[in-house]
């Protein structure tokens, strides 16, 4: 009898299926089934071990999808648009955690904006996934707010108005990590995806994710075909976490590839295509995004990086030990407080 | 000559918002507490920053009586605004004291009248023009002080507590008060009847407000996590934790055993709040009403998901914005009822500052151990006034931190656990939070059906078993919540329920009842929804039930009409609502009205 080939593990020991969650009830070819799976892909690459990671959604299909990748990690799908508060207040109960926030543009551009905006400017460490895909499926069609004007939907007409950029958005409310990619290249995603969940603070990544079902006409802005022909990548973008580091020195020709330096230790390689970019610079980005508007370009890739800043939770001061681990006597003070506590008052 | 009436009286100042007149009024309120003379003092003020008119009232009563009086026997006015109101309401026989660069009519003959050389005096003082209108206030201090013989050392005790000792400022607000008083003795002919004497019924107690009494609680009570958005009357509650857990809870290398933000607004507030609490700290937020409508839909997902929050109500009277800076106990029902779908919430009711303190752990204990909101209704009278209260007690029972499993526990039960499982039958099913190591620790939190492993389902047996868990689960907060405070007489005819801060008013006008047509009543003041056992055994014990609220429509009678519809026909609303605490003769007057029409 032999014995089957134990099957291949990372360095933290665990198999790609320790990565799995359950199976997806989305559509089949529905975008978002395929970022799941280059989240899978990547904490497997990245050897992070599932109990140390959170997942948070607002309601939406792309909230459906926690579900679907890291099985053993804790989750919560919240409210329709209040991802931001419920991830930010679980945030501080174990700083050593990992958080992954999967929304939608109608839980983030149109509901939840407000939240967004100020979780983005609180620099909350966590990877916020918005799956854009420009209209509102589970409720079976209607317009969402990144929907470009003129988009023609099957019981909606046409849309009046402008769409909202998220990349935009987050960069004007002080993001410290935005990029765009697009679920069609899958690739892209991942590495993105790596660099993000290296950040330090709040990466926010907004990834054209098309509706099969609802919105992916040839010539509308979120579908695949609009996708693959209008992508234009600022770079070829590959992640090389902080112990593989060494291992890459000099495998690119002078001048080609820039480097980005991660809080981690790790390190971003961006390859220059037509032209050179650099996503350390705000006003890079926000000129970028407003060509690609102009131009109707999909800029994917990263658009705008800063390590420097504080988390959220590191503003803090919090004791070395997770929160939610504290013992009893550390959470009471002592009793004889009281008694200053009394004559404190008159 | 007329015979003095001492230690029994009310006192009304009438000053414009933001003229600084609270630190005078504080300042009358503690010396009185400090000479030993039961006080209460309520601040009746305007939603402004700046230019309306506002009033502070304080009761001094040798009986211990501190709910508010309708009729004022002491009036202080400086708002030419507010002169001619404040003129007609005072008690024939009372004193009248006003600035006298007021230029009005004055028609009354039957009061005593001193005018007040305010500005005068204020521009004679030694302090810069910027501090004149504030040490203006300290005239009347003086000149009260002195008609009224207040003790300025107590005087002096209470200006160096509000200063915190700084010398500089108390000397020159003292040196006012000592000028005015002297200023008084030598122009002003006492004709009215009112003084203060010495007395010894303050010793054991403190003053404080409800909302840093609420705040303190939560900090006993291991609190690790506060969001909260600015609103009247609640926001003292947090900035309260700003203040005294840097005090409190630090480590000795200066770190933080807390998180405290102020969120965008009442949604995010909560949502962090319940973040927090599904992640395993010690969580709350504080708000009021139209907070509260806004944390609704978040307040359901804590219900259903099963997630610890306390959630801290200072009522303001409402509907809508209503009267930002006036009490009411408006939101009773929604809270009970809050958020849609099937439910019903437990909540507390402090009556005092003392058990705001109390209920400030407790309600972290009950959150936890029910793994459900917990929602703590105070309002504006009771959180933001100075109260006469017993000083705080220390937790008299250890921290309680609910069903929680950790690796070890899991290990035990190698791994076989379900969330929303009734393994013990009272209801609480067990739980995990993030960071727990153990590979089957996870859960997926959600407001969606779920089977007792959490998992999306669909199924109707499903849903109807775990909402009738959850049944099951309120039925054993029946027996976890605060019991009611009874306080029978005999041969009492009938029962008065009442809760919060309606107490004092309650407690007079059952000593009036008893007076007047000598009717005796029992009181049962109630502390927590869902109603107890106790409550059920109290109101079957008479024919009329009483139920005296600060609202409309009597929610309290509502909610108890529903849960017990056989008894119903027995509770009478003594309900109304002003934006004022109650009075004692209200509600005795109501009472007896409804007693005569029996």
């Amino acid at each position: 009898m032999t014995t089957p080939a134990p099957a291949q593990t990372n360095k933290a020991g665990l198999t790609k299926n320790d990565y799995r969650g359950l199976p997806s009830t989305l559509c089949q070819g529905c975008g978002h089934n395929s970022i799941a799976n280059q989240i899978i892909t990547a904490c497997y690459d990245l050897d992070i071990v599932p109990e140390e990671v959170i997942k948070f959604s607002g309601i939406g299909c792309s909230s459906k999808s926690p579900a679907y990748f890291l099985n053993r990690s804790f989750g919560f799908n919240g409210l329709h648009g209040r991802m931001s508060s419920l991830a930010t207040g679980a945030l501080f109960a174990d700083t050593t955690l990992r958080a992954i926030g999967i929304s939608g543009d109608g839980d983030t551009a149109s509901i939840g904006m407000g939240g967004f905006k100020h979780m983005v400017r609180r620099n909350a460490p966590i990877m916020y996934i918005i799956e854009n895909n420009g209209v509102y499926g589970l409720t079976k069609g209607q317009f969402s707010a990144t929907a470009e004007m003129g988009l023609n939907l099957k019981h909606q007409g046409i849309n009046q108005y402008m769409p909202v950029d998220i990349c935009m958005e987050a960069l004007a409310s002080n993001a410290t990590f935005v990029a765009r990619s697009f679920a069609g290249d899958a690739k892209q995603v991942k590495e993105l995806l790596k660099a993000a969940l290296s950040h330090h603070g709040v990466a926010v990544i907004d990834i054209i994710s098309p509706c099969v079902t609802f919105n992916n006409q040839e010539d509308a802005a979120h579908s695949y075909t609009w996708g693959k022909d209008h992508e234009a990548p600022l770079h070829e973008i590959s992640f090389i976490p902080a112990l593989d580091e060494i291992e890459m020195q000099g495998e690119f020709p002078e001048g080609t590839v820039r480097e980005v330096s991660m809080h981690d230790g790790s390190t971003i390689l961006l390859k220059k295509l037509e032209k050179d970019y650099d996503p350390t610079s705000r006003a890079n980005a926000f000129q970028i995004l407003e060509s690609a508007q102009l131009n109707t370009w999909l800029v994917t890739g990263l658009l705008y990086i800063d390590e420097s800043k504080p988390t959220l939770t590191e503003t803090f001061n919090l004791v070395n030990t997770p929160l939610n681990r504290l013992a009893d006597r550390e959470l009471r003070p002592e009793p004889e407080t009281i008694f200053k506590i009394n004559a404190m008052m008159f | 000559m007329i015979k003095k009436i001492i230690n029994d009286f009310s006192i009304t100042v009438a000053t414009i918002n933001g003229s600084g007149s609270q630190t005078a009024n504080v300042t009358l309120l503690r010396a009185l507490f400090k000479m030993g003379i039961p006080v209460s003092g309520k601040n009746l003020f305007p939603s402004n920053i700046q230019g309306l008119p506002t009033w502070y009232t304080i009761r001094v009563s040798k009986n211990g009586f501190i709910a508010r009086r309708d009729e004022q026997e002491v009036v202080i006015t400086l708002n030419p605004a507010s002169f001619a109101r404040d003129l007609a309401s005072v008690q024939p026989g009372g004193a009248f004291f006003f600035a006298d660069d007021i230029k009005l009519p004055i028609s009354r003959n039957d009061i005593s009248i001193y005018p007040m050389p305010v500005k005068q005096m204020a521009r004679a003082s030694n302090v810069s023009p910027a501090l004149r209108d504030y040490i203006a206030n300290m005239v009347y201090v003086g000149i009260l002080a002195q008609m009224l013989e207040i003790d300025l050392e107590s005087v002096k005790q209470a200006l160096s507590f509000h200063f915190k000792g700084k010398a500089q400022a108390i000397d020159s607000n003292f040196s006012t008060i000592s000028t005015s008083a002297d200023w008084a003795a030598q122009n002003l002919n006492k004709s009215d009847p009112y003084y203060v004497e010495q007395m010894d019924s303050t010793s054991g107690f403190v003053m404080a407000d409800g909302n840093t009494a609420a705040a303190l609680g939560a900090i006993y009570g291991g609190l690790q996590f506060a969001a909260w958005y600015p609103i009247t009357p609640a926001s003292t509650l947090a900035e309260s934790l700003n203040i005294f857990l840097p005090q409190l809870r630090k480590t000795a290398d200066g770190k933080q055993t807390y998180a405290v933000l102020q969120a965008e607004d009442e949604l995010a507030a909560i949502g962090m709040a319940i973040g927090a609490g599904w992640a395993g700290l010690r969580s709350m937020t504080s708000t009021s009403g139209p907070g509260l409508s806004l944390m609704g839909e978040y307040a359901g997902l804590a219900y259903f998901a099963e997630v610890p929050v306390v959630i801290w109500d200072v009522q303001r009277i409402g509907p809508s914005t209503g009267l930002p800076t006036r009490t009411a106990q408006g939101d009773l029902t929604e809270a009970y009822f809050l958020s849609h779908g099937d439910k019903q919430n437990v909540i507390l009711l402090p009556g005092s500052v003392q058990e705001c303190f109390e209920f400030g752990w407790k309600a972290l204990d009950l959150a936890e151990t029910l793994q459900a909101p917990v929602f703590v209704l105070s309002d504006l009278d009771l959180g933001m006034n100075q109260w006469m209260t017993k000083p705080f007690e220390y937790p008299d029972s250890p921290l309680e931190r609910g069903k929680i499993l950790w690796e070890t526990d899991l290990e035990k039960l190698k791994g076989i656990w379900s969330r929303y499982k009734d393994s013990d039958g009272d209801g609480i099913p067990y739980r995990t939070v993030p960071g727990n190591k153990h590979p089957s620790s996870a859960w997926f939190g959600r407001g969606t059906g779920h089977d007792e492993e959490a998992r999306y389902t669909e199924n109707s047996d499903a849903w109807e078993n775990n909402m009738a868990r959850l049944k099951k689960k309120y039925d054993t907060a029946r027996t976890l919540v605060p019991e009611p405070l009874i306080n029978s007489t005999i041969g009492a005819k009938v029962g008065i329920i009442a809760y919060g801060s309606t107490e004092p008013a309650v407690e007079e006008a059952r000593a009036l009842l008893k007076l007047a047509g000598g009717l005796k009543t029992s009181f049962l003041r109630l502390r927590a929804l869902p109603l107890s056992s106790a409550v059920q055994n109290f109101i079957k014990n008479f024919a009329t039930i009483y139920v005296v609220e600060a609202n409309r429509d009597g929610q309290l009678r509502q909610i108890m009409s529903a849960a017990m519809p056989d008894q119903a026909p027995k509770f009478r609303s003594v309900c109304h609502s002003d934006g004022l605490p109650l009075t004692a003769k209200w509600v005795k007057e109501t009472i007896l009205a409804q007693e005569q029409n029996k």
